[in-house]
Formats: structure tokens, sequence, C-alpha cells
């Protein structure tokens, strides 16, 4: 829902609207306004930056200062201390060669890799699956649909804690089905080879919501005729997929894959509520690691550095993302 | 008929598909209602119906229940006092397509930073301000989830006000903040409640700036109490999952209000 109406904007910005000619005839408010050196429009524009200027400094206090001091903290030595002394050493790029040099970052990375490449292929998959689903005609469908939305609404917290009752040792309801299947429990957040994969459930099961009615909402916008005339045609089922669903698809495919990354990569909450990063670093990532540097060993300098590069890696992605998305938008005309 | 027959066993399907998703759901509720003490396997079902764990979870965490409460009910007037103006003066088309355009790619970079970046780097500008373990500094922190959501989405609303409406009052005299307030907001009612929900929602589901700019004692909303609860490899999980139901419920009745309100608001137009 966030991101249909994201996309929505962008096509929305360049719009003329008929203000263009609104703007001229407007005597009464500029003798009421009595600033005669002024010129009507640049004080309409005036107020009108009025309207957006707290929203501005919010945005400038709320993501602009902490971008700024996340990357002057990355060059500092920045740790509890700093905050009585007041004195936090310049050290170029000590916190970057820590992170980096440190024996955990390969399986940081790693963790990061598979976490968030596994996540997304099959949160895509089966989004895709449902929405193609439910994009014919039953009865109930709306009905199954919103509820379906419920685990993406449910804070993140809620839904860990379930699952971590459900994945609990001995007495959780997934390893009873599996014992009562006749198969042998599994250690489902305490087996380091598992444990991994284990979350990645949990991630998947938040994230279909998600996927599923952003691919929906395109698939609501191909025109049903095409389906008719290629069945004329004697295309049905896979062949009608694979040749008008797919590529009509494709714009919409590439900005649920590119947001699911984004969100994905940066999951925090699932992982310190259902393993805390453990068994043995197994379930470490970059962002999960990043908050334990700063503020469990109060390391804000080292945090920091990695929060940046995990920010180097979303951002990567997301120009990749604004590009393909206006190249799709420029096919689509 | 073949066809309806098929348009059923859809259907069929289809719930077998929500029932599968929606059990770790079911499971809540169902744990929620075994409340004895030494029961450690959760039985199928709640035969053996105990209000327990209801019992110790409004004992032990209404304070943090109610925090909740007042931080979520605090951002979404924080984001709706600075979403709204913005979303209105972005719509107006005085100040050129290019800075609009500008701006709303500001906020779609916003969107895509990840949160441990911005708990990390307000930490510092909380502690000198004397921000951390307060509940306006939660609020204030809360909002952001909410704020460029809110911008855009209300936005895409006033772009739909017919122009003639605005000009009419402008004609007989009212000033930009006249129109803003008498006219562009009672008409946006419907974008203005779905963003306040949606960011009543963010800011209630808010884990990361409680875990990050609080302590952990004086102000512990509700998130970060079932974190504790949860890392405490807790036996009383029917309280626990009882926490958890109770902190369900805003998100459960807030979406079915907004659902009526988002489908009012794309079919009832802006005339009325």
């Amino acid at each position: 829902m966030t991101n249909s109406s994201l996309t929505g904007d962008r096509t929305g910005v360049p719009r003329r609207a008929p203000g263009a000619a609104g703007d001229a005839p407007r005597p009464p408010l500029e003798t009421q306004g009595g600033r005669r050196g002024m010129r009507p429009r640049t004080r309409s524009a005036i107020v009108t930056w009025a309207f957006i200027l707290p929203a501005a400094v919010y945005l400038l206090v709320f993501f602009g200062y902490p971008i700024v001091s996340n990357l002057t903290m990355s060059f500092q030595d920045f740790t509890t201390a700093t905050f009585f002394t007041g004195e936090a050493p310049w050290v170029g790029f000590d916190n970057y060669v820590a992170v980096v040099g440190s024996g955990l970052f390969a399986k940081l990375t790693a963790n990061t890799a598979i976490f968030t490449i596994v996540s997304l292929t099959v949160t895509f998959l089966i989004g895709l699956g449902l929405a193609l689903f439910f994009n014919r005609y039953f009865p109930l469908n709306k009905v199954l649909r919103a509820l379906l939305l419920l685990p993406w609404l449910l804070p993140l917290i809620i839904s860990s804690a379930v699952w971590r009752r459900m994945m609990e040792g001995e007495t959780g309801i997934l390893n009873v089905v599996l014992e009562g299947l006749g198969l042998s429990g599994v250690s489902w957040l305490t087996n380091p080879d598992i444990a991994l994969y284990s979350i990645i459930i949990v991630n998947i099961w938040v994230g279909i919501p998600f996927v599923m009615v952003i691919i929906y909402g395109g698939l609501q916008e191909i025109p049903k005729d095409y389906y008719e005339a290629a069945s004329l045609d004697g295309a049905t089922g896979w062949r009608s997929f694979a040749s008008i669903t797919w590529p009509l698809l494709r714009p919409v495919v590439v900005v649920v894959l590119m947001l699911g990354f984004i969100y994905t990569i940066r999951v925090l909450d699932i992982i310190l509520a259902l393993t805390g990063g453990g068994p043995a670093n197994a379930t470490e990532t970059y962002a999960s690691r990043a908050y334990h540097l700063s503020f469990v060993n109060f390391e804000f300098g080292r945090g920091a550095a990695l929060s940046n590069i995990l920010i180097i890696v979303s951002l990567i992605v997301a120009a990749f993302q604004l590009r393909a998305n206006k190249r799709a938008s420029d096919l689509a005309g | 008929m073949p066809h309806a027959l098929a348009n059923y066993s859809r259907t069929a399907i289809g719930i077998v598909i929500v029932a599968l998703l929606l059990f770790p759901v079911y499971w809540m509720l169902n744990t929620s209602l075994q409340g004895s003490e030494n029961l450690l396997e959760t039985e199928w079902f709640p035969f053996d119906l105990s209000l327990e764990g209801y019992q110790r979870a409004i004992d032990s965490q209404l304070g943090n229940l109610a925090t909740s409460l007042l931080i979520s009910i605090g951002a979404v007037i924080v984001c709706l006092a600075i979403a709204a103006p913005a979303a209105y003066g972005l719509s107006r088309t005085n100040i050129g397509g290019r800075s609009v355009a500008v701006f709303i790619v500001l906020l779609l970079i916003t969107q895509m930073i990840p949160g441990i970046v911005i708990a990390n780097g307000l930490y510092p500008l909380y502690n000198s301000a004397g921000l951390l373990n307060t509940i306006p500094g939660l609020i204030l922190a809360d909002a952001s989830h909410g704020i460029p959501f809110c911008i855009l989405l209300i936005r895409a609303f006033m772009q739909n006000i017919p122009h003639s409406l605005l000009e009419a009052a402008r004609i007989d005299g009212a000033g930009e903040v006249r129109v803003f307030l008498s006219v562009v907001l009672p008409l946006s009612r419907n974008a203005l409640v779905t963003a306040a929900v949606f960011s009543f929602l963010f800011a209630w589901s808010d884990f990361l700036f409680a875990l990050t700019l609080t302590n952990g004692s004086t102000v512990v909303p509700i998130t970060l109490s079932m974190y504790v609860f949860v890392g405490a490899h807790t036996q009383s999980w029917a309280a626990l999952m009882a926490t958890a139901t109770l902190a369900s419920i805003p998100a459960a009745v807030l979406l079915v209000i907004a659902q009526k309100y988002i489908a009012s608001g794309v079919t009832g137009g802006a005339v009325k």
C-alpha cells in the first residue's frame, strides 16, 4: 500500500495543473498582504514554502542530521566516554579498517547476503503465486485477501514472539508436528547451521502480504481483453502468463524487488527478538552487528562505520531501482 | 455448472491458504488462553480455557500499554501537524514542478535509510538535548516512521481537489491559511484519517527507537517490554501471548477502520 502510492506519485510530479492560469488574476490578495514591493507570484510562492517549512526542518533534524552525524562519528573514536568528556578524537579510517578487518566481517557479509537474497526470492515467488491466484474472481476473494494482510500489520516484535514460541525446543508446535509425523525435531533457533534459515522463514512470512498486495495491484492494471484476444489465438495458461502477464508486470516486479531488497537488508527487530544474532553469530547481519557495536559495546564509531557500509549497499540498490524504474516508465510511454 | 464449481473450489483453496498463513495468529490466541503454569506443551485447542494469562498480562503490562498508547497518539499529532501543511504546499503549482520533484525524491530517499543509521546518529543529539528516556523524545522519533509516507499520501489526495473550489474561496477573500484550514482540510478528511491510522500503526510497532533511545527502565513501550520478556527465556508463554494479543488489538481495530476509509477515499472523490 505504501509503495503503490509512492510509484503513483512519481508519475504525478511533472503534472501542470490549471494553477498556472489561476495564479495571475489575484489582486485582492496582494493589496491585503500589503507587501507592495513584491510580485504577487513571488509572495504566493513564499506562502507555499511556509507550509512546507516545518516538514523540511523535521526532515533535516530526523534524517539529515543523523546521516551526517553517522558519517562524522564513523571517523572518530566515539565511545561512552565521549558523552562525559566531549572528546572524540579523529581516527581517519580506523573504524572502517577495524570493522572490515575483523574476523567476523566475512561471516556478516555471507549472513546478510543469504538472509536478503533467500528471503526476497522466496517471498517474491510466494507473493506472485498468491497474487495470480487471487487475480481471478471467486466468492470470498476480497475477505480472504484482506485477512492475508494481517501478518504485515502486526508489530514485528509480536510476530517474532509468536514464532519463537512455535520454534521452541521440545514443546514448540513445529517440532510437535514433525515428531507426530515420525520425523525428528529441529533445533530451529539454537543450531548454528539452521538458525539463519529459521529467521528467513519468519521474515518470509512477514513479507508475503507486501509483495502480494503490490503485484496484485499490477495485475489488476492489465486489461482483460489482452487475455481474451490471446485465448482466441490459443494462448492460455502458461503461454498467456509468459507472453502477456510477465512482460506487462515487469515494471511492478522491478519496484517490488528493489524495495524488498532495501526493506530486507536492514531487518533488525526479527533477528534481535528471535536469536539476538546468535548462536555463535550464526544470524548476525550488518544491521544487527551495527546495533550491537553501538548500543551493546558502546563503540559508536565502529557501529557508525558498519551502518554506513549498510547504507551504501542500500543506496546503490536504490539508485539502480530509480534508474530501472525510469527506464520502465519510459518504455511504457 | 462446472464454472461455478471451479469458483467454489478456488474459494476452498483460498481458505486453506489463509488458514495456513494465519496459523501463527491463531497460535498466539490459542496459547494466550491456556494459562496453567505447569503446562509446557500447548494444546491444539483451548478446551481448558483459562484467562490467567490475560490476568497476568494486564497486571504487569497495563502501564507499558498506556505508554505505547500515549507515544503513538503523540506521534499521530506530530505527524499530521507536519505532514498536512507540507502536503498542501507540495500540491500547489506556484512553486515550480522542479523543486516539488526534488522534495519528493528526498522523501523517497528517507524511506530507504536503515533505522539503525537514524538511531545511531540521533543518540548523541538526544543525549545532549536531554531527550533520552523521555516520552516527547520517543514521540518525535516515532513520527519519523510516518511523516514521509503521510506527506506523499495526503498530497496525492490533495492534488485531486478541484482547483475551482480553492479559487472560489480565494475570490471570497480567504487567505492561504484560511483556504487550507476551512476548504482543503475538511475535503481531505479521508486521506487524513488514513494517514493518522498508518502513523499510529508505525509508532505503535516501533521497536528500534524504544530499544536505543531509552534505557529500558523509566519509559517502556509495550514492544520493548515484550522483547525483554522474550529474551528472559520465559516459561509463562500464556502471559506473553496474552500481552501480544492485547498489543495486536489496536492494529486490528484500526485496520478495519482504515479499510473503510481507503475504499471511500478512492471512490468518494473530493466534491461532495
